[in-house]
């Protein structure tokens, strides 16, 4: 619907890295058997992505599968195709032990990029995020200084990062206070 | 009289300063000028600024000690206004341009101090523990009299004023790394050079903001190389490779357990004007660490060591060969061992005159002496100093025998003393983490036991002690150790072997050193009464002699009874020599009375650091609803609930508070109220099993509810006690969405996976929370169901929504799901849709309503309203010792079900004790409002002597609706004791009585929510 | 500060990504059983010097609780494990002994 608008709106920042609210985004929360052949299946039908391994993200044109624990996958997709991507699944699973539900609008999801993201978030994070450790389709889910988060890295070298909605201003601004201009490290390759 | 060496002496003066750059700074109003390279110690030097501060207890004169962060005198006040820092050391702060300085703990002025006479009337009472001698009687002195004047007294510098803001920004930084190296010395840098060959990942650190320590000052080759050069060559080669990072300005600060360690890196101290972070606290986690931290001098122990011109030997070649200054024209150098002549020669070399070097031991010392002498200057064994003069700066200084009391002696005029008691390895982060000391006795100081470091994850040793920091005291030694530490820090990281290859290196060989810990060896009292251990707290070795007579044995003890080693430099310069006088003072060996326990950080860190970028705006999170900026533009008083903010009430101009709330009150239960209610807890629990678990997780039955109903329920923990309520709605057949308070969502989501993860393993049920997936809005009052017609959509009839059931549909257009559920007893409906239409939907309600008379409400009128229908609040009538039986919620305990939660808790002896106090209704006899919290008396006293109490307020209001105060409480026997009046004695001395009656004040039937 | 491996998603995580939960491996007693056994359930707690056997979730991570075996004077870790299980594995029961041989925990050993 034309009247909903994400966390905060599409703000944006740019220092070392750059911060942007991604605005409206589409989420689900998928909990099952990842082992599973049906529950797999099902996640490829929705999505175009195979389950992703451990600590994982599976990119399929616009959407995302994230690996958030050994029963629970993050799927992003557009804001206005998850309720019925949310339907899918649950038909596809219906008789299977399984919960698909729609947090699109519980989260606020950032895209952080430029040369200074791996040392804005190492300044936030108790993650080791550089390039030898941190690659192209891993994610991690950690705190964010005082709130939680998941944080993965793209194929094109951005970051994305997802925090609970509440804190979507807080966790902005706290991006933009480690990315502050002049507060390069110089530490991490 | 302390200058700057003239440029001609020596190209080896200065080698740090660019006496092409002049800057100006201010020490205490006065402008004064130094170079670009000076600290503010070597420039105050410079400007003859020997008095730099004055001491903690007796005001006592105090001068440049030190010429790094051990320095205990040379505290000040730097900066001003918002950028203002108490106890900053001169020796650490880099000289920059516009420097405002100010001497601490003086007045009124530093030259003409008026404490000065602690010194010259009271020395003599001001012994160790003497305010705790002096001050305990008699007993009401303490608060009027004693405190007020130790208070006065107490404290070195001025804290920052408390209405300004720190102006400066700080950050943390998580590193990871094998090998850490703390200290850039040449130790260090080889340890760094030989851990990197390996391929291991490393990280460097050092404090100052030049590499190589004190090798470039203390001489000898490297690889047939000056030090500087080799430092130089290696430094390069370690920033050229890929794996190896390293910081200057940047402290190893603490050694913590599994490999943590903090490294406090200062950028911007020298540089206040460069924009960005001041400082960074950078988190390292390493699987390594190589402590090459140096070693440290210590003073002698003569009386008058404290008097401005009297510095360690190693200082004040520092400044010379460093910064090209010197504290003095004619100088004179005290020792027990090899390393002070290094001094005796710079100083000559630089043009000083050395008049004599006091050598204490019987035959003096080898190669360095005899430089020494060959350069003509005076040296004598077997010799001491008895005294140096009290006053401002050094005039004249009494000589004896070692081997004496002193009472023949000789006097000599110098402006300067030069001292060395031997040196200290810097075993402080070693020490940190449980590292183990042994007592060198022919070096006379502890060192690392290489066989009892400190542990890691795996039980082995993570911290590796090299160069100097581990008693390796020579230049060859110290570079050949840190090679050794490099191969074992690389490997036990899990790296190939390297061989720890060390470059040759050509030092002089040093006679042995002799431990002397009293000059002279026989010093009577009144010279042991002006002999300091401890500068900045003002210990003399006649307070920890005293201690020991007094009975304290343990170091531990006597450190806090006479502050020896307390002060902010940690007797970084005082502890050796102190425990030496202790174990003397006990008869015991120095090992056997032990070290005081190193602590980090290593030297003083900013609260900045520590605090990183949470301030401001990002001090701590606050949570917002979707309908946080709409409140916060029309009147939100608002009120903290956990971290969410909450509107207490919507102000509007001209309104108090108070009179908001009676007007949201009165409104809503006669028109129309909305609240905000989206912080509400909600969890999805699906599965199979799930309505099993909720039968576990609630007291009430839930299994048992329809697809489409809502029953309000109880948790309990364990042991029975009440944490959570809420309403849950059966969705589906296996799917259940539960409703907890607005501080519950997360607790009780934990609770729920610990649960199924930790016991239940086996039960298929998945939880989701789902709070914040949607905003919730109470619509609530008579005229709740106009408005929602009047959007349009679902049919909220009573007849198609009755109360206690939900439906999903639309509801002017929005996706909405909509809960026929009442917190306050009037017809209210909880309305949810997707957060991201909340405020559209909160704007259309507000719109639809105004013919309705609508009207927002905050927490204290949903607060009022369900206090008026005998609604319990946890955290108002629970407090974590509350069970439902307390409450008259026995009607929510299911008796069908074998077991919950709390179940077998219910019938321990003391819940089902008909003592406990019991929810009652209070209405205070003059209509006022009780005190919240307050306290029913009966009769009698307790053990203490006070009053018996009965009971206790556990919510209070002024209700508008019914124009007087209600409250609720817990009282003991309360629901047999309807219609009695009991006291509750106010704070403010006033005693308020209160009848006890029905919690329920409002619509006793239960009408109004049932339209 | 502490690092343990969490074994559900991998991660070495520091402490501050984690929430201790006490004891671990209590037996859960309701309805029908004895006073001395629900208290002791509820209040009675092993309290170590030396080998313990402990509940902690990756709070701040992925969310699964799971269970350490640690030496509380050095914070030696000798293993973490599944939560979903009434004792340590023999493996975790291995690496305790290889360290501490001869410790014993409520009735491991």
């Amino acid at each position: 619907m034309s009247k909903a608008v994400s966390a905060l709106n599409g703000a944006s920042f740019s220092g070392m890295a750059d911060v942007i609210e991604t605005g409206l985004t589409g989420m689900i929360t998928l909990r099952g058997a990842l082992s599973d052949a049906t529950f797999q299946q099902a996640v490829v039908d929705a999505t175009g992505c195979a389950v992703p391994a451990q600590r994982k993200v599976i990119q399929v044109g616009g959407n995302v599968v994230v690996w958030m624990s050994p029963d629970e996958l993050l799927i992003v997709t557009d804001h206005a195709k998850a309720p019925a991507m949310v339907d899918t699944l649950s038909a596809a699973l219906k008789g299977q032990h399984a919960l698909a539900v729609n947090v699109s609008d519980a989260r606020a999801c950032f895209t952080l990029k430029g040369v200074g993201a791996r040392e804005t978030l190492a300044k936030v994070a108790p993650v080791d995020f550089d390039g030898a450790a941190f690659s192209t389709g891993d994610v991690r889910r950690s705190r964010l200084a005082q709130v939680a988060g998941a944080v993965w890295l793209n194929a094109d070298g951005s970051f994305t990062i997802v925090c609970f909605r509440s804190v979507g201003q807080y966790v902005f601004d706290l991006l933009k206070t480690a990315a502050h201009p002049l507060s390069a490290v110089n530490a991490l390759g | 009289m302390s200058t700057r060496i003239a440029s001609s002496a020596s190209d080896k003066f200065g080698r740090l300063i660019d006496r092409s750059q002049q800057i100006t700074f201010t020490f205490n109003g006065n402008t004064m000028t130094g170079h670009a390279g000076d600290t503010l110690a070597s420039a105050l030097l410079a400007n003859d600024q020997m008095l730099v501060g004055r001491s903690f207890k007796y005001h006592r004169p105090r001068g440049l000690v030190a010429s790094g962060s051990e320095e205990p005198n040379a505290l000040v006040g730097l900066g001003r206004d918002n950028r203002f820092e108490p106890n900053q050391r001169a020796t650490t702060t880099e000289l920059f341009q516009g420097l405002h300085a100010q001497s601490q703990n003086h007045w009124p002025s530093l030259e003409h101090d008026i404490g000065i006479l602690n010194s010259k009337l009271f020395a003599r009472f001001l012994t160790a523990g003497f305010y705790y001698k002096m001050f305990i009687h008699p007993r009401p002195f303490w608060k009027h009299i004693y405190e007020p004047f130790i208070r006065h007294s107490a404290g070195l510098g001025k804290a920052p004023d408390k209405e300004l803001k720190d102006a400066d920004t700080y950050e943390h930084f998580y590193f990871f790394c094998d090998v850490l190296v703390i200290g850039g010395g040449v130790a260090g840098l080889q340890a760094a050079k030989t851990a990197a060959a390996s391929g291991a990942k490393v990280l460097v650190l050092e404090q100052n903001a030049h590499w190589g320590g004190r090798a470039p000052v203390d001489g000898g080759l490297i690889d047939g190389k000056a030090p500087e050069v080799w430092i130089e060559e290696t430094r390069a080669a370690l920033a050229a490779m890929d794996n190896v990072t390293l910081r200057d300005r940047c402290m190893g600060s603490g050694v913590y357990d599994h490999g943590y360690a903090l490294g406090y890196e200062r950028l911007t101290d020298h540089a206040p004007n460069q924009g960005g972070p001041r400082h960074r606290l950078w988190r390292i986690r390493t699987k390594q660490i190589v402590t090459a931290t140096g070693a440290i001098e210590r003073p002698l122990s003569f009386a008058g060591n404290d008097v401005p011109g009297v510095m360690l030997a190693s200082a004040m070649r520092d400044y010379a060969v460093n910064w090209g200054v010197t504290p003095g024209q004619r100088v004179l150098v005290a020792t027990n061992n090899d390393d002070a002549y290094r001094t005796a020669l710079t100083m000559h070399e630089a043009g000083v005159e050395v008049v004599c070097v006091v050598d204490a031991r019987p035959n003096g010392g080898g190669a360095l002496m005899d430089s020494a002498k060959a350069a003509g200057i005076r040296v004598e064994t077997n010799y001491a100093i008895k005294k140096v003069a009290d006053g401002k700066r050094v005039t004249k200084v009494a000589l004896c025998a070692q081997n004496s009391d002193g009472k023949d002696f000789e006097e000599v005029e110098v402006d300067a003393v030069a001292m060395s008691g031997g040196w200290s390895p810097v075993v402080h982060l070693w020490s940190h983490c449980g590292g183990k000391l042994n007592w060198d006795e022919t070096q006379a100081h502890f060192r690392p036991d290489a066989n009892r470091p400190p542990t890691s994850h795996d039980g082995q040793g993570f911290v590796i002690a090299a160069g100097s920091a581990n008693g390796d005291m020579s230049l060859a030694d110290s570079v050949t150790d840190g090679a050794v530490a490099g191969a074992k820090a690389a490997e036990a990281a899990g790296y190939p072997a390297q061989t720890a290859d060390a470059p040759a290196c050509t030092d002089v060989d040093e006679a042995p050193m002799l431990a002397v810990w009293s000059m002279p060896a026989q010093a009577g009292i009144k010279l042991r009464m002006k002999t300091f251990l401890d500068y900045q707290n003002d210990v003399k070795v006649s307070d920890v002699q005293l201690a020991a007579r007094e009975g304290y044995e343990s170091v531990e003890h006597t450190k806090r009874y006479t502050t020896l080693g307390m002060a902010t430099d940690q007797g970084k310069l005082s502890n050796i020599n102190g425990l030496a006088v202790l174990a003397d003072s006990l008869g015991m060996d120095i090992p056997q009375v032990g070290t005081t326990t190193f602590r980090p950080p290593y030297h003083p860190i900013s609260m900045g650091a520590i605090g990183g970028e949470a301030r401001g705006e990002v001090f701590q999170p606050v949570r917002k609803t979707p309908i946080y900026d709409w409140n916060e533009a029309n009147g939100a008083d608002w009120e903290p609930v956990g971290q969410w903010r909450r509107p207490f009430a919507y102000v509007k101009s001209g309104e108090t508070v108070q009179e908001a709330v009676n007007r949201e009150v009165k409104n809503t239960r006669e028109n129309l109220g909305l609240l905000d209610a989206s912080t509400l807890g909600k969890l999805i629990v699906k599965g199979p099993d799930a309505g099993k678990f909720l039968d576990m997780l609630y007291t009430n039955m839930m299994s048992s509810l329809k697809i489409g109903k809502c029953r309000y329920g109880l948790m309990c923990s364990e042991n029975g006690f009440l944490t959570d309520d809420g309403v849950v709605a059966r969705i589906d057949e296996d799917t259940w969405l539960c409703h907890t308070t607005t501080g519950g969502a997360d607790t009780i989501y934990a609770h729920m996976e610990e649960w199924l993860q930790t016991e239940w393993w086996d039960w298929k049920v998945y939880v989701a929370n789902v709070t914040e997936q949607f905003a919730q809005i109470a619509v609530v009052g008579p005229n709740a169901r106009k408005v929602l017609e009047k959007l349009g959509g679902m049919d909220v009839s009573k007849d198609a929504l009755p109360f206690m059931e939900w439906r999903d549909g639309t509801i002017g257009g929005f996706d909405a799901r909509a809960y026929r559920i009442s917190f306050s007893g009037e017809l209210s409906y909880e309305i949810a849709v997707p957060a991201s239409q909340g405020q559209a939907f909160w704007d259309a309600l507000m719109e639809a309503g105004a013919e309705f008379g609508v009207m927002p409400y905050g927490t204290e009128t949903l607060h009022i309203l369900r206090a008026e229908k005998g609604f319990i609040m946890i955290g108002d009538e629970t407090d974590g010792t509350v069970i439902p039986q307390d409450l008259g919620l026995h009607w929510a305990l299911s008796k069908k079900k074998e077991d919950y939660l709390g179940k077998r808790a219910h019938l321990r002896s003391h819940m089902a004790d008909p003592d406990r106090w019991q929810l009652v209704g209070l209405e205070t006899v003059d209509g006022s409002v009780l005190p919240d919290g307050a306290y029913a008396v009966g009769g009698g006293v307790n053990g203490n002597g006070q009053r018996n109490t009965i009971g206790r307020v556990t919510s209070t209001y002024y209700s508008s609706n019914l124009g007087r105060g209600i409250a609720m409480g817990l009282v003991k026997h309360g629901p047999k004791r309807m219609g009695e009046v009991i006291e509750f004695p106010g704070t403010d001395g006033t005693i308020y009585k209160a009848k006890i009656v029905d919690p329920v004040v409002y619509d006793k039937d239960g009408e109004k929510q049932n339209v | 500060m502490l690092i343990l491996e969490c074994p559900y998603c991998g991660v070495n995580a520091e402490e501050t990504e984690l929430s201790a939960g006490g004891e671990a491996h209590l037996k859960r007693f309701g309805p029908g059983s004895s006073d001395d056994n629900f208290h002791d359930y509820l209040f009675v707690r092993e309290n170590p010097r030396g080998v313990h056997l402990e509940r902690w979730r990756h709070a701040n991570g992925c969310g699964k609780w799971f269970h350490a075996a640690r030496c509380t004077t050095t914070l030696e870790v000798f293993g973490t494990y599944s939560a979903q299980t009434t004792e340590p594995p023999q493996e975790i029961k291995d690496k305790i002994s290889a360290r501490r041989p001869g410790w014993s925990w409520r009735e491991f050993s």
